[in-house]
């Protein structure tokens, strides 16, 4: 891990540790719940790239906006919105974000700036450019995220939208960040693979955008290269494309069980580097954390996880007239 | 009232919008400096600048997803595709984004958008650059869809477009661009899903939209010689769709014949004709009937494109048969 950043506070990073380890919890959940049948669909699990979400969230300002794919539930949690609600959306539920009608793979908390979860790979890469040209056209400093998988760099959506922010960006009107999260596959398809250039930032190059890659288990790092991007973007309305080196330790999906593409081994060294072992190492380092407080800190997630369960379970279904709302605004 | 063309009605609907709101503007292929492929966004680029007239790339999916980026987040992009054959790149965005993000979203965002340009058959282009798309994009609910046939419904369309809060399909016809027609001045707006009634008529009703219309005016006059009146309706819009004015009008006639420019299978011209038996069952004197373009892409040769869409001919003889 880093040398540690002298303005990151122990608090701060106590924070993320707190924020990750309910990502993790939360997660680990949701895959019992979706065995037990009680949340239906596809369900894509986030644990291993905590530090993604974690770290590039706690760069933006609370007016910044941000898009992602279907793999979306960290996305949400890591910027307050309400696990309950989360949870409630997970299984279909009224109370859920998007009133049961997205599902996991389309949360979304407007309120929040982010822009949904979409579910077709790279399909919402030019929606994120669209929007941070609007940032722009509004004569705002604020900032758009976009977080797209190492599968979603082949699409054609992808060059598009990143040809449109390098063009935009030359006038000062595209205020992107392309956060590619290289988990390493794309379902069964890794990155060597489906990828002719395996250094996938330099996908930008093509673009005249800037970009570079960055450790993607450890929170710090991704940290202070998403603080440094962000504040650059902000400041000259031009994308910026990094590319954050992860991995995903759970299957693709849910139903993604015995995994013929990878071995157990390759999974267990990625495991070394679990971005929260890695922080919590730093932090014990430091003595901001112990035994005790790893303990009450993995109990409280606990009790949040628990307690977004019984909001979901208690919660009604969507009423029947709901199935035809939402369609049109007028 | 003044006299304008089709394409002149949708030029000064942009530029009024644009002068009234600053949150429109306009995207697509060769709009700005070139003027735009059929006129209608020129001198544009001068008068509201790189930053409102946006020449994009050739590059439907990445445009047409921006703009819906833009539409989220409260702007009202106009997209102008060069025709909609083009728009298939980005049927992903338009069906799978625009359509759908209010709706599993849970209404949190609007997507007040329209894209627009020329659809339909074209003189001799051939299968990839003369097909109508309303069928298709009228399958997807979140969408609206409209095809003006008149320029005053272009204009009054158009603004209602612009202002609403939902992704619209606006299928202007190539070939009315340069048709002429009054139109009523100031903030005239028609809204969707309102049928009018062009001709009225006791014998048969005739429904059609965009070229077509103006195909089955044509028809009804000459069936007029012989003394056969055509009730001629014009839907305007095919999402949302007026059944209440189709259906009142077949109730009077007791007969329908359905017009729509190309390919019968899975079409409007089946869903329009649908409703009609099920609003009109009881009032018909005859089976209703469609009249379309044969069930092929467009050929090239000329003689056989005649043959391949929708014309007159096959309209007046539909009427007689319903009406025999
Ligand atoms: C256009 C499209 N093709 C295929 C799929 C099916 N699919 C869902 S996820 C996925 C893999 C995407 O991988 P990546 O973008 O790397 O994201 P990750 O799963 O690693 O987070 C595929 C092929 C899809 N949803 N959309």
């Amino acid at each position: 891990m880093r040398q540690l950043d002298q303005t990151l506070s122990a608090e701060l990073l106590l924070d993320w540790y707190r924020t990750m380890v309910l990502v993790r919890r939360f997660e680990e959940q949701t895959e019992r719940s979706f065995r037990r049948g009680k949340i239906g669909g596809y369900l894509h699990v986030y644990t291993g790239q905590e530090a993604v979400a974690t770290g590039f969230l706690a760069a933006l300002r609370p007016d910044d906006i941000y898009f992602t794919g279907y793999r979306d539930h960290a996305h949400a949690l890591v910027r307050g919105t309400d696990p309950g609600a989360v949870m409630a959306e997970l299984y279909g539920k009224a109370t859920g974000v998007c009133k049961g009608k997205g599902g996991s793979m389309h949360l979304f908390d407007v309120e929040r700036g982010f822009y949904g979860g979409y579910g077709i790979v790279g399909g919402h890469i030019p929606l994120a450019v669209g929007a941070a040209y609007t940032l722009r056209y509004r004569d705002t400093d604020r900032v758009c995220l976009c977080f797209l998988g190492d599968g979603a760099v082949n699409c054609g959506a992808f060059h598009e939208a990143a040809n449109l922010a390098g063009l935009w960006g030359r006038e000062g009107l595209c205020p992107v960040v392309f956060v590619i999260e290289n988990n390493q596959y794309a379902m069964g398809t890794s990155v060597e693979r489906s990828s002719a250039v395996r250094h996938l930032a330099r996908r930008f190059d093509a673009y005249d955008i800037p970009n570079e890659q960055c450790d993607g288990m450890d929170v710090i790092a991704v940290y202070e290269a998403a603080r440094r991007i962000v504040d650059d973007v902000r400041r000259t309305g031009r994308p910026y494309g990094i590319e954050a080196i992860t991995y995903r330790f759970a299957g693709h999906g849910a139903a993604d069980l015995f995994q013929p593409y990878r071995d157990r081994k390759e999974i267990e060294a990625w495991k070394a580097r679990d971005p929260i072992v890695l922080l919590e190492q730093r932090l014990r380092g430091q003595g901001a954390l112990d035994d005790q407080k790893v303990d009450e800190i993995g109990a409280w997630a606990d009790r949040v996880v628990e307690e977004a369960v019984t909001f979901a379970e208690a919660s009604p279904q969507p009423p029947p007239e709901e199935l035809y709302t939402d369609v049109y605004g007028d | 009232m003044v006299e304008m063309t089709y394409r002149d009605a949708i030029k000064t609907t942009l530029v009024e919008e644009m002068d009234r709101d600053p949150s429109v503007l306009l995207l697509g292929e060769d709009i700005g400096i070139y003027q735009g492929t059929f006129r209608i966004t020129e001198g544009l680029l001068e008068r509201y600048g790189p930053k409102r007239v946006i020449d994009t790339p050739i590059s439907e999916l990445g445009f047409i997803g921006a703009a819906i980026g833009m539409a989220m987040l409260g702007l009202r992009p106009v997209v102008e595709v060069m025709t909609w054959n083009f728009s298939l790149p980005a049927a992903d965005q338009i069906l799978q984004n625009a359509a759908k993000v209010r709706y599993f979203s849970g209404g949190q965002v609007d997507v007040p958008m329209v894209i627009r340009g020329p659809n339909g058959a074209g003189v001799q282009l051939s299968a990839q650059h003369s097909q109508s798309f309303e069928s298709f994009y009228g399958h997807f609910p979140g969408l609206k869809v409209a095809a003006p046939a008149t320029p005053a419904d272009a204009k009054g369309l158009l603004r209602t477009a612009i202002r609403g809060r939902d992704p619209v399909i606006f299928l202007e016809h190539a070939a009315l661009y340069g048709t002429r027609g009054r139109v009523p001045d100031g903030d005239h707006a028609v809204p969707f899903g309102r049928a009018t009634v062009v001709r009225a008529g006791s014998d048969a009703t005739v429904v059609a939209y965009s070229r077509m219309l103006h195909l089955a005016l044509a028809a009804a006059e000459r069936l007029a010689q012989d003394g056969i009146e055509c009730e001629v309706v014009d839907v305007r819009t095919l999402r949302p769709l007026d059944v209440e004015t189709i259906a009142a009008s077949v109730r009077a006639t007791h007969r329908a014949v359905v017009v729509q420019e190309q390919w019968k299978p899975y079409g409007a011209a089946a869903e329009i004709t649908a409703a009609i038996y099920e609003h009109c069952f009881d009032d018909l004197d005859a089976p209703v009937e469609r009249v379309t373009g044969e069930d092929v892409p467009a050929p090239y040769a000329r003689n056989l494109e005649l043959l391949a869409f929708a014309n007159e001919e096959k309209i007046v003889e539909a009427v007689r048969r319903v009406t025999a």
